[in-house]
């Protein structure tokens, strides 16, 4: 067991936790900002595999792996509009809708896969890394953290932006009012439906450049159903975080440590089957529902359309 | 009709031609999305560069025109239409039981596991009997945490049934790759059942006679549903859990019951399709048939006979498209594609009819 407190490992664990745990934080700020305004999104799983897929073929056609991240985003975005237009507007089942885009999703993306390479693989070259001085020379904690692609600072410097958005600004008292009560916030003469349609399109963005993030940096290759249930992780990570950010990213570490914990695992020389360690990030989310079900809260109009003067 | 009566120019209809119209007008809601769909589909295809025309008479021809088609069509039918039941009684209680596929998975493990064992000790319809009753048990067992923590906790039952859904198809794999490996093959797979212990073929066909099964479940999930005072329960619990609260209905106890009977009939259909079809489960093997399905019960808007009707057009297409991938290149992903573009179809027709209802008032 000595080798599990190698340097080794534990580089390799907090890198694995970070890399696999950023598209749940993506996924999981997302749909944070879906379920305040009221509106539960389950296509969240299909907007990452669209970005995943855009955000791969991007990268791999131009060479720029920030393209690739804009295209990833503006899929997922593209998902997105569709499930403002029938759950916002037209006010569809937002369950049914979203099972259809994800399986939609899942369907086209892995069609578009085989037409487009057949069966070959394309890989990406190796994401550039952004090293910190002074920082990224800590040793174990130094390179897992503070030697990664650039995208990995901006997306945990969204999340005391995206908190700071709900908790000072007009526009996150609105996405608020929108989950919590609707009618009053049509009261004060915000636009619900706007306000809702902006909070689906934010987080179609997100997550597809979390998908995008999984194909171009974690895999740095497209594999049909890829996602492989990250974006439902990310649902249940919103909704045990109760409207903070800051527990998203937290969860998304945690959950990114029991997803990458294998690959930790063989460098440290420990043989476990990938099945069992597969389950891990389940049962922890299982287990934390049974301790603290009753706490994960949702807003008490999410999944409900709003029909302007109706009660 | 020559009974209707015209007075003042507007039609006055008696109750009969009202409810022959009510109804067309729904077998018309069902029958656009699907030509819709099949349209935008083809689009699809045509955008792939495959001939869509081609590729459907291909599908039809291989999965309802051949004997063959027409007997693995109906054979796949099967575990479609128990889950199709179990999902009816879920969603009609309004509960979301999404973890169809988990329940499925590990039931038929189980059962792949238990079968081969136990047909040296019983007699063969004793084997198949008590297989089916495990498959459900393991259903529902699948489905007690989901439960509990909704009837109790208040916790939403998506997210839950979705983990466990991830969790019991990594378990199942365990299952198979650890506990339940058949030691004479190589491939990772449980022991196999043979063919003759199966259950049995219908008449001289291929046809499983789990088709049965499945036919009679949901035609029984159809009548409790709309008939019974315990489907009446459970639609007011569904409708309106506050309302049900105040009615002095045992909430708790009915959604624990609902996740119970949903999940074994999904078990069922796992255990259906083992003792069926494949005799064995192979390690990876997951046909995710449960959310597939999940579709086609709100586009029969959780009624069992329209259920049937889409189930098969489901499994012909499914089938079909099987032989299609071979054929045409075409993988069967695409009937994915279709499923989703008719989802998102059923929605526009419902909200186009609710408009045109609401303007004709």
């Amino acid at each position: 067991m000595s080798a599990l407190f190698t340097e080794a490992f534990l580089t390799s664990l907090i890198l694995g936790a970070l890399t696999a745990g950023l598209p749940l934080l993506l996924a999981g700020l997302g749909e944070q900002i879906s379920e305040k305004a009221g509106v539960l999104n389950i296509g969240i799983e299909g907007m990452m595999l669209i970005g995943a897929y855009v955000g791969f073929l991007i990268a791999y056609e131009t060479g720029s792996i920030w393209l690739g991240f804009l295209g990833g985003g503006v899929g997922g975005m593209a998902v997105a509009l569709l499930m403002a237009i029938f759950c916002v507007r037209l006010g569809l089942s937002q369950i049914v809708i979203g099972i259809a885009l994800t399986l939609g999703a899942e369907g086209l993306t892995a069609l578009l896969h085989h037409f487009q390479f057949a069966q070959s693989y394309p890989r990406l070259p190796a994401v550039e890394t952004l090293a910190i001085p002074g920082l990224s020379s800590i040793p174990a904690i130094g390179p897992a953290l503070f030697n990664r692609p650039p995208i990995v600072y901006l997306a945990i410097l969204a999340v005391p932006f995206v908190a700071y958005v709900f908790r000072s600004t007009q526009l996150g008292l609105a996405l608020q009012a929108a989950g919590d009560k609707p009618a009053a916030l049509d009261a004060a003469g915000v636009d619900v439906v706007r306000v809702r349609t902006f909070a689906v399109l934010t987080t179609g963005f997100l997550a597809g450049i979390g998908g995008a993030f999984m194909a171009e940096v974690g895999a740095g290759i497209f594999i049909p159903f890829m996602t492989n249930g990250a974006g439902f992780i990310g649902i249940v990570l919103a909704m045990l975080a109760r409207g903070k950010p800051l527990w998203v990213l937290l969860g998304a570490l945690l959950f990114g440590a029991c997803l990458s914990i294998t690959t930790a695992l063989q460098v440290a020389g420990v043989d476990i089957p990938t099945d069992v360690i597969q389950m891990l990030p389940f049962a922890a989310v299982l287990a934390i529902l049974v301790l603290f079900g009753r706490r994960a809260s949702l807003p008490p109009a999410l999944g409900l359309h709003y029909v302007r003067g109706a009660r | 009709m020559t009974d209707s009566v015209q007075i003042g120019g507007d039609a006055v209809l008696t109750p009969r031609t009202e409810a022959l119209r009510a109804r067309l007008r729904l077998v018309a809601m069902a029958l656009v999305p699907v030509v819709g769909a099949l349209v935008l589909s083809g689009l699809v295809l045509l955008a792939l560069g495959v001939n869509p025309l081609a590729y459907y008479s291909y599908v039809v021809e291989r999965g309802l025109l051949s004997p063959y088609g027409v007997q693995a069509t109906l054979t796949r039918m099967a575990p479609l239409l128990l889950i199709a039941s179990g999902l009816i009684v879920a969603f009609r209680a309004g509960i979301w039981n999404l973890g169809g596929d988990g329940q499925f998975l590990l039931s038929a493990v189980v059962v792949a596991a238990l079968a081969p064992l136990l047909i040296h000790v019983l007699p063969d319809w004793a084997t198949l009997v008590v297989c089916l009753v495990v498959g459900a048990a393991v259903g529902a067992a699948w489905s007690v945490l989901p439960a509990l923590l909704k009837a109790y906790q208040g916790v939403n039952e998506i997210i839950t049934t979705l983990m466990m859904t991830f969790l019991g198809v990594s378990f199942a794999n365990v299952l198979v790759k650890l506990a339940f490996r058949d030691p004479a093959t190589t491939v990772p797979q449980t022991r196999t059942l043979a063919v003759a212990d199966r259950l049995p073929r219908l008449f001289d066909t291929t046809i499983s006679s789990g088709l049965l099964i499945g036919l009679a479940a949901i035609i029984l999930v159809h009548l409790v549903m709309t008939r019974t005072a315990f489907g009446l329960k459970l639609r007011i619990v569904g409708a309106n859990p506050r309302a049900a609260i105040h009615a002095g209905l045992p909430v708790p106890a009915l959604t624990v019951a609902v996740f119970a009977i949903s999940a074994a009939l999904s078990g069922l259909g796992g255990a259906v399709e083992i003792l069926g079809v494949q005799g064995n489960v192979r390690a990876d093997w997951n046909p995710a048939y449960s959310l597939t399905v999940v579709p086609l019960v709100f586009l029969a808007r959780f009624n069992g006979f329209a259920s049937i009707a889409f189930v098969f057009l489901f499994s012909v297409l499914s089938i079909g498209g099987e032989s299609a991938a071979r054929r045409t290149g075409v993988p069967n992903f695409f009937t994915l594609v279709v499923v989703a573009i008719l989802l998102v179809m059923l929605g526009i027709t419902e909200y186009l009819d609710q408009r045109r209802r609401a303007a004709g008032k």
